[in-house]
């Protein structure tokens, strides 16, 4: 056979004329879906359906189809309705935040991991746990580096605790809600393949800020050097993570208008970083230097006065 | 009545006297007077023990509570896989811990604006919206344990920290420096780790096998930031 017949399905034709070709031969007609059409499809790429089936993974295309119709059937005022947002077993949050660490080109995180199952569980103990750890390693990490100092005295600013709460679940709920009424407002003058629902881009939210964890408990470390390069790297993690989710909601838009949203959505992560970094964190060499150059006026005092 | 129909058919089979041998032929009519009094005597012995209690001096009814609490703290010092706490739980033990915490954890003086420690509110707010938000994560996961069960065994089990509390208090009354901080350290994560593991022992048997450890983590943190505050108390 040519090169080319080697990538085209072989049809063998119709049923009824085969079997009146060769009255013995067997004839199955078992359809296989995840078959037939990655074949049909296989010289012309390009269209969005073949993405589709490589993100959700063809084996698990029909469970998701069955699964995403039992869901949220309660009214919002009883218990059991937010129940349905805490539906996940501890691999499976285990799963999204190795995720939300691990972005692969071409893979979308909420196709992928989330799968119409938003939950509210990992957003809500990420930020509560990212709070503290940016509270209590800021603390630490002024107490190290003002240690040597005589003039001062260790408190430990629990008024902090109270901003960084605010800072960051404002950042986890106001920014999706916004990105989420933009990509509405959005999906109404353009036809959108992909749209998000308000719960996945808070659930995406969520589990992208767990990188900011270690890297929070990594800046005790007193060099300017360090944390900035912390910072690029855990900006590249989570802003991928979020570039890669947004690219397909935004992508049949208006060029400018998908750049301008994906600029926006890492600049505002950045933003949170570098803002966290400077309001809890003193810097360390600034410091040093006053402590060094007080030193040499007080010898020079010291001698004056003599 | 086929049940009355048969048994004096059985006692006649098993002893054959003529004693019943009319039972059949009872009819239920105005001839036997039925009246008289139905007591049952379990009711009036528990009405005597209500009445009792009301009428009891303060004092008794103050010990019994505390000797309750009491009995509550021990299990939380040692803790067994027992019910205790779940069963007849108050919120007596977590007022007294959680009061207790914070009157030692405040800060001194009013420092104007400098930054110091946590006041007493904050302490309160921390523990009992801390309690309550883990005890609302608990039920969403889908636990079966009751709200204030939950708040009680939580509260109760603040009770290794309140003495480790203590212990730092009368611990920074020496001269500081790395051997203080280093004992102070040593005190707390010891007290951590036990109200952790007395926590876990009634908590979690109380979720599903597949999310235990979503429900415990949220206890770790609660804890660990209680035990925070006390590492990092400092005498003004």
């Amino acid at each position: 056979m040519a090169a080319v017949d080697n990538l085209q399905f072989e049809e063998f034709g119709d049923i009824p004329t085969s079997l009146a070709a060769n009255p013995d031969a067997t004839t199955i007609s078992i359809e296989d879906p995840g078959e037939t059409p990655k074949h049909q499809s296989g010289p012309a790429r390009g269209s969005g359906r073949e993405e589709d089936d490589e993100l959700l993974g063809n084996d698990d295309s029909d469970k998701t189809e069955l699964l995403a119709g039992q869901k949220k059937s309660s009214p919002f005022w009883t218990f059991e309705y937010y129940q349905t947002f805490f539906d996940v077993d501890t691999y499976q949050v285990f799963d999204r935040i190795k995720g939300s660490l691990l972005p692969i080109p071409g893979k979308n995180f909420v196709r992928l991991y989330i799968r119409s199952n938003p939950d509210l569980y990992g957003p809500f103990w990420i930020c509560a746990t990212l709070v503290f750890a940016i509270a209590i390693s800021g603390n630490l990490s002024n107490f190290l580096i003002h240690l040597g100092e005589k003039t001062y005295h260790y408190v430990p600013e629990f008024r902090k605790v109270s901003i960084a709460a605010t800072v960051i679940y404002a950042y986890a709920w106001l920014v999706p809600l916004a990105l989420w009424g933009f990509l509405m407002w959005r999906n109404s003058k353009v036809m959108n393949i992909v749209s998000y629902s308000f719960l996945e881009i808070v659930c995406v939210y969520g589990y992208s800020l767990f990188i900011y964890i270690p890297t929070a408990i990594l800046w005790i470390i007193p060099q300017k050097v360090v944390r900035w390069i912390l910072v690029m790297i855990a900006l590249g993690i989570s802003g991928s993570v979020l570039a890669m989710t947004f690219w397909p909601a935004v992508r049949e838009d208006n060029r400018r208008v998908s750049m301008a949203t994906i600029v926006t959505i890492v600049l505002l992560h950045m933003l949170l970083s570098v803002g966290c970094l400077a309001y809890f964190f003193d810097a360390p060499e600034m410091d040093h230097l006053l402590a060094t150059a007080a030193a040499p006026n007080q010898t020079i005092a010291a001698a004056k006065f003599s | 009545m086929a049940e009355a129909a048969e048994s004096p058919g059985d006692r006649e089979t098993a002893s054959p006297r003529p004693l019943f041998a009319g039972l059949s032929d009872i009819s239920i009519s105005q001839d036997i007077p039925i009246e008289g009094e139905i007591t049952i005597p379990m009711r009036s012995r528990s009405r005597e023990f209500d009445s009792s209690t009301l009428n009891e001096s303060v004092q008794n009814t103050i010990m019994r509570d505390l000797k309750a609490v009491g009995k509550k703290f021990m299990h939380v010092l040692y803790p067994r896989k027992s019910n205790t706490l779940l069963r007849d739980w108050d919120l007596w033990g977590p007022l007294i811990l959680c009061v207790t915490l914070a009157l030692m954890l405040q800060r001194g003086s009013v420092d104007g604006d400098k930054d110091g420690g946590p006041q007493f509110a904050e302490v309160f707010v921390i523990v009992w919206f801390g309690a309550v938000t883990i005890t609302l994560n608990s039920k969403l996961l889908g636990g079966n344990i009751s709200f204030f069960q939950s708040l009680c065994v939580l509260g109760y089990c603040i009770l290794p920290l309140t003495v480790a509390m203590l212990i730092c208090r009368l611990v920074l009354l020496a001269e500081p420096g790395p051997v203080n901080f280093m004992v102070r350290l040593f005190v707390v994560v010891v007290m951590f780790a036990w109200s952790i593991a007395a926590s876990t022992a009634f908590l979690a048997d109380s979720q599903p096998p597949n999310r235990k450890a979503l429900a415990v983590y949220p206890v770790f943190l609660f804890y660990f930031v209680i035990s925070w505050m006390i590492l990092t108390f400092t005498p003004q």
